[in-house]
């Protein structure tokens, strides 16, 4: 294999690894943060306890998202320099702010927030988780802005041998960086929400301390309901600035091949890539695609073969990983339905199937944020720029295929184990539940002065 | 050209900055297997660096990211050349900052044992790798048009391992400081004999680093040309001894500001002698990245320049905002009891 696909491999392995525990971060710190404000406006213990149990499952996967987007600062350099030089005017930017206004707010206020219990009020320690969340969906916007200007990029010339920037505001306030920040962002609201709803779900069927998991299945059904519905409604208008934006991904993700005008939305599809057809086109609605994305019935799309074969996405991948992903968000939305009508009827423990469904629902949000990055990025190719630089002109000439091959078998490697351990530990104190003898009072550490 | 020179000097001073803060969380990382005997003594000192090492860990992550907004052609070359150095260091910064998190969330001996190795490595070798680095950008990589000419193994030279040496005795002597510092009883103690004796080690490479560097590398050429900043180097060889007469004073936090400015200046040092190379060229100065041929667009840095002056402020205040918070010192009883702490 070359230096190219070693790379992408390795991207894509290290960006969806993080990705996994960034998601939680997102949805998780929103939760504990307003846990914790619940307990500070009523001074009920009972949501103490919670920000504490949460949390500290929160703060386990919080490590590892933390550490493994290091590997992301490092790899644009390491394994795409010649990307990074051609747009480093343009893409830097936002990275360096993210670090100056995000990391450094996070990682500081983390701090505060694990150690700083006896040592500042009640109302500041609430106000550092805050602050987290907040820094966590900071950073995401400006990674995600960075992301949305590879997509479509915008504010730039093409000069020097390079991309050099010219509008800074058309790059912060372009429509589709802010669309894939808040349907990124709320996606990772509904794996918190179903990542606390299951794990609550597991006590309820075994009946541990029933007012606490109902009071947080509660928490988080009524946060993955908004969200569940947000993420599909900001989705819509997602696919739509696609549409607008990058036609050769459209196609790819609704498989169309011929351009038409009325395009209708089969609800069966299989591609045929290589005869450049569907094989199966069965039960259409008519006009609904060219609607969907255009808001006209009669709109035209391009199809595939419209475009030359060097500049087509990859379809099946592309096409498969935006209908299931459809499918899940679908899915969500009706669960969190079910999920806060019977916790607010207070009827979750007289329905175990439910709650059984439930559990066994935690990994699939996480799915299905990995099959939008793959719509995402893959549907992006064959360009790292989208319609400016090829993904095989930006990977970095000085490094050898052994080089990447040894840090492709160690990332694996390496990551496999933290999987593992993260993994082995989140069940452990999911499985503990809160502690019960919480000392009501506590006591501060010593504090002598230097 | 002004914008250029403003990046430079930040880009120093982040470098500085990441070395004086993560420095003594990397030193006391080092120190750990020596200083932690029993398993109170463990704890204590991580929760003794637990609240701030990931706040300094950013300041890489911004050097770094100011590195790709403001010089795109040094941080491409710089990361793809030295891949596989900074692979290791990636791993191990990993390592290290689970490690923490991870290492009082399993009960086993096994299971700590591990994660204390895991502590252990994950703050030597990012210590020595970026000196090694560091080394080998002040006596310049060899690269010429054609990219790259060397390896692993190239960057092992002996100035390069000196320098690594160096980062190693500046942070452990750092960490000790801290630890003195931040500890009561027998482990301030210890980590006081500690800092006494890696003391001397320090002197003795620091003396050899500035010698070797008139030979290995190019640096002092601009301080013969404008020997006023000469201030520099001279300072940090006069905070050395500073260091020696506040710990025998017992004066711990003064000796630690002592070795603050010692890391800071060293750092100084070598990035004012490379001015206005970022990373020279050993085979050719034609190819060496300078904030001339490297830099992004003059409009890029005006809007770096306009986040660093209004940010950069802001995060200094919050982060020795959240220093004052948890001044004082940990009692190794009371982080046992502390059901919070790590």
């Amino acid at each position: 294999m070359d230096v190219l696909t070693l790379s992408r491999l390795q991207f894509a392995m290290t960006a969806g690894f993080h990705f996994i525990f960034v998601s939680l971060t997102l949805g998780l710190s929103v939760l504990v943060a307003w846990m914790e404000t619940c307990y500070v406006r009523t001074g009920d213990e009972i949501y103490l306890k919670m920000t504490k149990f949460w949390g500290k499952l929160f703060l386990i996967n919080f490590a590892v998202g933390v550490v493994t987007g290091l590997t992301m600062e490092f790899q644009f350099g390491m394994n795409w320099a010649e990307y990074s030089k051609y747009v480093g005017d343009i893409f830097g930017v936002p990275l360096a702010i993210e670090a100056t206004v995000a990391f450094f707010l996070e990682s500081t206020f983390i701090g505060l927030w694990i150690f700083g219990w006896n040592r500042v009020s009640k109302k500041v320690h609430a106000l550092a988780i805050w602050i987290v969340a907040l820094a966590s969906n900071l950073s995401a916007l400006w990674i995600l802005l960075a992301n949305g200007w590879m997509q479509h990029p915008v504010g730039f010339v093409l000069r020097n041998n390079r991309a050099e920037l010219v509008d800074f505001m058309a790059v912060i306030t372009s429509p589709y960086g802010w669309l894939k920040f808040t349907h990124t962002v709320l996606g990772g609201y509904v794996v918190g929400a179903f990542f606390v709803m299951g794990i609550a779900a597991w006590h309820l069927l075994r009946k541990n301390q029933p007012l606490f998991y109902e009071k947080s299945f509660r928490m988080a059904a009524v946060f993955g309901l908004i969200s569940s519905f947000l993420v599909i409604a900001i989705g819509d208008f997602h696919a739509a600035e696609v549409a607008r934006t990058q036609p050769t991904k459209l196609a790819a993700m609704e498989s169309i091949w011929e351009t038409e005008r009325g395009v209708p939305l089969y609800l069966l599809v299989l591609p045929d890539a290589k005869n450049e057809r569907n094989a199966v086109e069965l039960i259409g609605i008519p006009k609904v695609t060219s609607y969907l994305a255009y808001r006209d019935f009669n709109a035209e799309i391009k199809g595939l073969k419209a475009f030359p074969a060097k500049d087509r996405p990859p379809v099946m991948e592309v096409f498969l990983s935006f209908r299931l992903m459809v499918m899940l968000g679908t899915l969500f939305l009706i669960l969190s339905a079910i999920a806060f009508y019977l916790s607010w009827k207070d009827r979750l423990e007289t329905n175990p199937l439910f709650l059984r469904i439930m559990l066994y629902t935690i990994p699939l949000p996480y799915l299905a944020a990995q099959l939008g990055w793959i719509v995402a990025e893959v549907g992006r190719q064959p360009w790292i720029v989208y319609g400016v630089l090829r993904t095989s002109e930006g990977v970095s000439r000085q490094i050898e295929p052994v080089q990447v091959l040894t840090s492709l078998i160690g990332f694996g490697l390496f990551y496999s184990f933290l999987g593992i351990m993260d993994f082995y530990l989140l069940a452990k104190y999911a499985r503990k539940g809160p502690e019960e003898d919480l000392p009501l009072s506590v006591k501060p550490l010593a504090l002598k002065e230097v | 050209m002004e914008f250029q020179i403003i990046w430079f000097v930040l880009w120093g001073v982040l470098w500085a900055a990441y070395f004086m803060t993560d420095g003594f969380d990397l030193g006391v990382g080092i120190l750990y297997p020596f200083l932690g005997k029993t398993d109170g003594e463990k704890r204590t000192l991580i929760n003794t660096i637990g609240p701030v090492w990931d706040g300094n860990e950013v300041w890489l992550v911004t050097a770094g990211g100011a590195t790709f907004a403001a010089f795109p052609v040094v941080y491409a070359s710089m990361f793809s050349y030295l891949y596989t150095a900074l692979l290791i260091i990636l791993f191990a910064l990993i390592l290290r900052g689970v490690a923490f998190e991870f290492r009082g969330k399993g009960e086993s001996e096994t299971w700590k044992k591990g994660w204390d190795r895991a502590i252990f490595l994950g703050s030597l070798i990012p210590a020595l790798l970026f000196g090694v680095a560091f080394g080998n950008i002040f006596q310049g990589l060899p690269m010429d048009g054609a990219g790259y000419h060397g390896s692993l193994l190239t960057l092992l030279n002996p100035y390069g391992l000196l320098t690594g040496l160096l980062f190693v005795l500046l942070f452990t002597v750092h960490g000790a400081l801290w630890t003195a510092m931040k500890t009561l009883g027998s482990l301030s103690a210890h980590a006081v004999v500690f800092a006494k004796k890696s003391w001397y080690a320090l002197v003795l490479v620091a003396v050899l680093f500035l010698i070797n560097t008139a030979f290995q590398t190019k640096l002092y050429a601009n301080y013969f040309a404008h020997p006023l900043w000469f201030a520099v180097p001279l300072l940090a060889v006069t905070s050395l001894p500073a260091v020696r007469l506040f710990l025998v004073r017992n004066q711990y936090f003064n000796a630690f500001l002592s070795s603050c400015v010692t890391i800071v200046m060293i750092t100084l040092t070598g990035v004012i002698g490379l001015y206005p190379n970022l990373i020279p060229s050993s085979l050719d100065p034609a190819y060496s990245l300078s904030i001339f041929n490297a830099s992004s667009s003059v409009y890029t840095l005006k809007i770096m320049t306009v986040v660093a002056l209004f940010f950069m402020p802001v995060v200094i205040a919050y982060q020795i905002w959240v220093y004052r918070v948890f001044r004082g010192k940990l009692v190794i009883e009371e982080v046992l009891k502390d059901r919070e702490a790590y």
